[in-house]
């Protein structure tokens, strides 16, 4: 119970991020850079998102730090606010399929029977059609606009989520406390969130990392086909489309938005491996 | 009848099952629209007349089930209606994409996978040297690369900057086999690098895994060197998971085509649904659909049936 009291938490948090190696604080400091640079945008970028300063693909300059890109918009401030957009959208995503995943996984573990069958049973067909495929399925039914976007990557990405909370909380669900949480006649909503969920914590919190990881690769795998954030926002994903032809003259300006991706994804895997073990050494001791 | 036989019927008819409720899901889809097809396609200044013919001649003044048996039947029969956005019909537009599509995929598998076990292995023998680690950092990196930072850094250095591949891979009919590889050899290696890392960690963790056995620590006292330890006693025992995971990554191929396909102008499947989402030409997003997830389906069963196949204790029922 140490790992719930706030100040215990903090103190063995510190503790043992000054133990962590070096991956994890690289993979931590990368990730705190990012959330800087998406908070303070408006801020830190010379220009504003949209605005259309100087002629298309501009080379790098004292004025336009990264040139600019195919319409003239300045390419250093798009890459600010692409971090806001991009890392922005993907959390809701995220936060949207857990909401969703985590309450039917809970209920499946909680109530078994038929509610278990029926909610995996469709996870499993939901899962039986490549992600990719399914999002542009619904992408080209429901046509492409941000909150489409998210809701559709939401509930394909919750099955993932589902599938882990369901098997986790099952493990819980049969253990003794929780039988006798179930005696004392606590009702279904106080055993998933007061008796399982605090168990299982450590786990999803890691998989909030690994599917955020996910969730953000996906979309900017979208935004790159032209079918995921539309412009004028700036996005990573759409920014390397358009500049993409600058490549062949080997300008690497293309490379800076998939090269903020990639290190972001890079980052975010350094951080969950470190937790896990850390999570599990826990479990150890 | 054998144990062994009854278990591959009941996956084989599971993923027919599955197949079946996905053409389902596919086909319903299009259902949500608000308003239906017709109306999304003439837009909102069309007249009810107008809106009646389109629905007529599309056939969707007959009921949905209806529509569905008959949308199954034709697809059954490689008959896949004609395209919205410019009449064509649609097996004809597939039939050579599909084709460039699995050559693509193909080539990427025949790079990745004896070059994934082969790092496997070596990763295993040199286990948590600086080979070890270096292999783990760049495989992590692959996997958490998108595919296209991985087709342009590829661009930039091979085709830019060395010169010696095309960053275009426009082939058609004509195209002679040489030419065909030489245009392929980008997107292929592209895919076969962001597909390698999961195998190849694969492996490495299957092998490792096998070595805390008894008859592994045998080996090594009779006083067989290292290498043959692993390739001749530990790696066939772990072949059945690997082969699981190798099929299974190959699954991914799928999602990988569409955005190199899309990177390297590639004229293939995914290029194809990419395209047709743009356009929201439905029909033709339904039948890559269907292609797309029978693929899937189909390699998620395979290993399935590899991984019974490869247990020698369900070979020999009690």
């Amino acid at each position: 119970m140490t790992l719930l009291q706030p100040s215990g938490f903090i103190r063995t948090g510190a503790r043992k991020f000054a133990s962590a190696p070096l991956s994890a604080k690289f993979g931590m400091a990368v990730i705190i850079l990012y959330v800087l640079t998406a908070v303070f945008a408006p801020h830190l970028a010379p220009y504003s998102e949209a605005e259309i300063v100087s002629a298309p693909f501009d080379p790098w300059s004292a004025q336009f730090l990264l040139g600019t890109d195919n319409l003239g918009r300045d390419m250093f401030t798009r890459l600010v606010f692409g971090a806001r957009n991009t890392l922005g959208i993907a959390l809701m995503t995220t936060i949207l399929a857990f909401s969703i995943g985590c309450s039917a996984g809970l209920a499946a573990a909680t109530f078994g029977g038929w509610t278990d069958q029926l909610l995996s049973r469709l996870v499993d067909v939901l899962m039986a059609i490549p992600q990719l495929i399914f999002a542009l399925l619904l992408l080209s039914i429901f046509g492409t606009s941000i909150p489409t976007l998210i809701i559709v990557i939401a509930i394909l990405d919750s099955t993932r989520v589902f599938r882990l909370t369901r098997a986790i909380g099952m493990n819980i669900a049969v253990l003794d406390y929780v039988e006798a949480a179930r005696l004392r006649g606590e009702g279904p909503i106080w055993i998933m969130t007061r008796e399982i969920l605090p168990n299982i914590a450590p786990t999803l919190i890691a998989e909030f990392g690994l599917r955020f990881c996910f969730v953000f690769l996906l979309i900017s795998g979208l935004s790159f086909l032209g079918l995921g954030i539309q412009p004028p926002t700036a996005d990573w994903g759409s920014m390397v489309r358009d500049s993409a032809t600058l490549i062949t003259y080997g300008d690497i300006t293309p490379l800076l938005p998939a090269g903020a991706i990639a290190l972001l994804a890079v980052a975010i895997n350094l951080v969950v491996d470190w937790f896990l073990h850390w999570a599990s050494g826990l479990k150890e001791d | 009848m054998k144990p062994i036989a009854k278990i591959i019927g009941q996956r084989v008819a599971f993923g027919a099952l599955t197949l079946w409720i996905v053409s389902l899901i596919i086909f319903a889809g299009v259902q949500l629209l608000p308003g239906d097809i017709a109306t999304e396609l003439l837009g909102q200044s069309a007249t009810p007349e107008t809106v009646a013919a389109l629905r007529k001649s599309l056939g969707l003044d007959v009921p949905a089930y209806l529509r569905y048996f008959d949308w199954l039947s034709s697809m059954l029969h490689g008959n896949f209606g004609t395209a919205l956005s410019n009449g064509r019909d649609i097996a004809e537009l597939i039939k050579p994409r599909l084709y460039n599509t699995l050559l693509l995929a193909a080539s990427a598998a025949a790079i990745s996978v004896p070059l994934a076990l082969v790092g496997g292995i070596v990763a295993a023998l040199y286990r948590n040297t600086f080979v070890d680690r270096a292999i783990n950092v760049v495989t992590l990196a692959s996997i958490s690369f998108p595919e296209f930072f991985v087709a342009y850094i590829l661009i930039l250095f091979l085709a830019v900057h060395a010169g010696i591949l095309p960053s275009l891979s426009d082939v058609d009919s004509t195209t002679s086999v040489l030419d065909r590889l030489i245009a392929m050899a980008l997107p292929a290696l592209t895919l076969a690098v962001v597909v390698m890392a999961h195998m190849l960690r694969m492996t490495r963790t299957s092998i490792i895994n096998l070595l805390g056995n008894q008859y592994i620590e045998t080996a090594r006292l009779k006083g067989l060197p290292e290498w043959r330890v692993l390739v001749r006693h530990a790696l066939p025992n772990a072949l059945a998971p690997i082969a699981t995971v190798i099929v299974l990554n190959l699954a991914y191929l799928i999602t990988g085509v569409v955005v190199v396909e899309v990177v390297f102008v590639y004229p293939g499947l995914g290029q194809l649904i990419v395209d047709s989402v743009q356009k929201r030409d439905i029909p033709v997003v339904q039948a890559c659909s269907l292609i797309f997830a029978a693929t899937y389906i189909l390699l998620n069963l395979t290993s399935d049936v590899l991984s019974i196949v490869m247990n020698p204790r369900l070979m020999h029922p009690k």
